[in-house]
């Protein structure tokens, strides 16, 4: 994983005494609160509900054990002994002291971590596949490019103040496990006809109040003009994209109010001054920062070795886990964990300062020191020996790591709502509660198999709602908490935002509306069908007519 | 006369800005005094202005066409760029382009909602000369062009981004 070096770390104190500053003179009444607002937002401080949020960078998901032993003990000192991972691939804390932040900010340094531009109009964290450099199904690895891409959008002079937030995701598999469909900017790393390597660059993807699929704006961009292109982009962005309207300001709107192919060339036209400029990456940068994200030395291992195969048979409970929260490895003999944050009772991607320690010891212990957050906010170890997921098994449960609904229905996303969410419209928290209760029996789980649910608080789409097969958003009706169901979106290669199904729900009737919905799914599916393809195959109607039914 | 920030250090300032009122109108301008006036009406008036006994600068809004201004820029002595709110960023790409597009070379002016905080960027992307807002001080505001000393991007004062100087140095 990449390592700061002194120039890294000088820019990331400078940082945090800058905001030292600005948090004093805020407080000592020289910022107004307009002026401090947007200073403190740039490095992800929210003013919430009960006290102040800081949402804490990590880079395209990596987390080293050192630095999640550090997330542990902020948690203690500054917080309540918890933290909650994003769907951005970050962490945040929900009860800091505003005075406390520059601390919190200065021991993060010290484990090289940071907050900035984790909100703001800026260019937020870059996200990319939580199986990142492990993934079986893997082009090639995307991380020196996420570590480029994070060192120019980090307080990248021009593009400081931009008309609304800017998310960039890269993606180097077959299957796209970084949503980069709905990003502002996505990138597939691809290969030509030549067998060179370089990007597909996918503009103006976004949820939020109007969802978009991204367009394709380059099918082939050469990795050396990566950053030539992207200061391209953001400039015809930041000069072009609206700003009287803060509903109106993504990049999606531009391109769709100039069409694609104009955006395009507009793109384009900007580029040809900048194609070849000092920006342009030469193999010895790229090789760089390659040089980071190398192979651990990985053991030669048999695959499936009878001690694993042998408890698989024995514990049908574990041979579960086995199945839903460990994932194929690129290297014979190991295998990724999920370690799941989404059991029923606790909001969905919250941890604890001991699970976070112990999560830290065992990526020591069984791995190589690191782990990764996905995007679904869970928690990953990316290298374990096959032979030793037993254990691993045993000491998640204890912790209560260990659901096994990873891909099902239970592994909901999950904003945190109106319980500390000034923004929302509606609490997520208790309703995905009521969900996972009702479908906690694990056959029933089971036998419904994969089903991506996405739960948002507000029309932000923090959850990302529009793409869950099953998407529910709060809604305000008049004051009172109201729930919108959608089917049939997805993430993935084949992007799709879910439609609505009708009126929305009370909170007491969700859980009610998602068995009706289960229930037509189950007498209708063929043979081996997962949900999304029933709903794509019948359409609508047919869960519509059983959940709208009138009483007899 | 005014004090502002010019190449690093606090200096006296006798430039007027020309803007519009309430109700869309422009004041009066003396003829023996130096005056910024917007790109409207430098365009409208450019041979009225030049014969003034004062000198003429131009300020642009951020929506400005740049292009509009590209044949006076070489005899131009100032050219601002104006901040209405320190959120609209659209300035800091105008100053990039007047400098590497346009290779404009003479005074380029913040103005508008511009104080300490936001000095080093505007440093960084070309501009060399800040007229701070009123109420936010001036001499504290010498502070913003230290605030870093490195940064990871190809800028105006440093083209050669940080991964190439990084790379080259090992």
């Amino acid at each position: 994983m990449y390592r700061y070096d002194e120039v890294d770390h000088r820019i990331v104190r400078e940082r945090v005494e800058q905001f030292r500053d600005q948090t004093q003179r805020f407080l000592s009444g020289a910022l107004t609160e307009d002026e401090f607002r947007p200073l403190r937002l740039m490095n992800g401080l929210y003013v919430q509900r009960h006290a102040p949020m800081l949402r804490v960078a990590i880079p395209y998901g990596h987390l080293a054990s050192r630095q999640l032993r550090k997330l542990a003990q902020i948690a203690r000192k500054y917080d309540k002994n918890y933290a909650h991972f994003t769907t951005r691939q970050n962490i945040q804390f929900n009860w800091p002291k505003l005075e406390t932040v520059p601390d919190i900010l200065a021991e993060l340094a010290e484990v090289e971590m940071h907050a900035i531009q984790t909100s703001g109009n800026c260019v937020r964290n870059t996200t990319t596949d939580a199986f990142a450099g492990v993934a079986q199904d893997e082009l090639l690895d995307p991380r020196a490019y996420c570590e480029i891409i994070r060192q120019w959008s980090t307080l990248h002079p021009e593009f400081a103040f931009l008309p609304r937030k800017f998310k960039i995701a890269v993606s180097g598999s077959v299957e796209d496990r970084a949503a980069t469909q709905v990003h502002d900017i996505g990138l597939h790393v691809v290969r030509n006809e030549a067998g060179e390597v370089g990007f597909k660059v996918i503009v103006g993807g976004g949820l939020g109040r109007t969802p978009i699929v991204g367009e394709e704006v380059k099918s082939f961009l050469p990795t050396h003009h990566l950053l030539t292109y992207l200061d391209a982009v953001l400039r015809v962005y930041n000069r072009f994209g609206r700003r009287d309207n803060k509903y109106k300001a993504r990049i999606k709107i531009l391109v769709k109010a100039m069409t694609v192919e104009a955006f395009a060339a507009k793109v384009e036209d900007e580029w040809l001054h900048l194609k070849d400029g000092p920006s342009t990456l030469r193999d010895v940068d790229v090789a760089h920062y390659a040089s980071f994200f190398t192979d651990p030395a990985y053991d030669v291992l048999p695959a499936n070795p009878a001690v694993l195969t042998e408890k698989q048979a024995a514990e049908p409970a574990f041979a579960r886990w086995l199945e839903r929260n460990t994932r194929a490895h690129k290297r014979a003999g190991y295998r990724s964990v999920v370690l799941s944050l989404k059991k029923t009772g606790v909001p969905p991607g919250d941890i604890t300062a001991d699970q976070m320690d112990a999560a830290a010891d065992w990526a020591d212990r069984f791995g190589y020191g690191e782990l990764r957050v996905a995007h679904e906010q869970n928690l990953i170890l990316p290298d374990v020996r096959e032979h030793d997921l037993y254990e691993v098994w045993q000491l998640a449960k204890a912790q209560g790591f260990a659901t096994p609904n990873v891909g099902l229905l239970t592994d909901i996303i999950c904003c945190p709502g109106g319980d500390f969410c000034s923004l929302a419209n509606a609490r997520s928290i208790p309703v995905a509660e009521a969900i996972q209760t009702r479908f906690e029996n694990l056959d029933y789980l089971f036998d419904l198999g994969e089903i991506d649910c996405n739960f948002s608080g507000c029309m932000n789409a923090c959850g990302h709602h529009h793409i869950g097969n099953i998407g529910i958003l709060g809604v305000d009706k008049n004051g009172e908490e109201w729930y919108q169901i959608t089917l049939g979106g997805s993430q993935g290669s084949h992007t799709t935002i879910g439609k609505v199904i009708g009126p929305s729900f009370a909170q007491a009737d969700v859980p009610l509306a998602f068995e009706k919905i289960m229930t037509v799914y189950l007498e209708q599916r063929a043979t081996g069908e997962r949900f999304i393809e029933t709903v794509r195959r019948i359409g609508l109607d047919p869960f519509k007519e059983r959940v709208y039914a009138k009483h007899h | 006369m005014r004090n502002i920030i010019k190449d690093g250090q606090i200096a006296q300032d006798s430039w007027q800005v020309l803007r519009a009122d309430a109700e869309g109108q422009y004041p009066a301008v003396a003829a023996d005094v130096d005056v910024i006036v917007p790109l409207s009406q430098w365009l409208a008036g450019k041979a009225t202005w030049q014969a003034r006994a004062g000198k003429t600068a131009v300020w642009l809004a951020p929506d400005d066409d740049l292009h509009l201004l590209a044949d006076d820029l070489a005899t131009l002595p100032l050219v601002a760029v104006d901040f209405p709110a320190f959120t609209d960023g659209r300035g800091y790409s105008l100053g990039r382009l007047l400098r590497e597009r346009y290779s404009y070379a003479g005074e380029l002016r913040a103005m508008g909602d511009v104080w300490v905080d936001l000095l080093h960027y505007l440093w960084q992307v070309g501009f060399n000369a800040f007229e701070i807002k009123d109420g936010k001080a001036v001499d504290g505001a010498l502070a913003g062009y230290d605030t870093f000393t490195e940064r990871y991007q190809s800028t105006h004062r440093e083209p050669v981004p940080l991964f190439r100087r990084r790379v080259t140095s090992l």
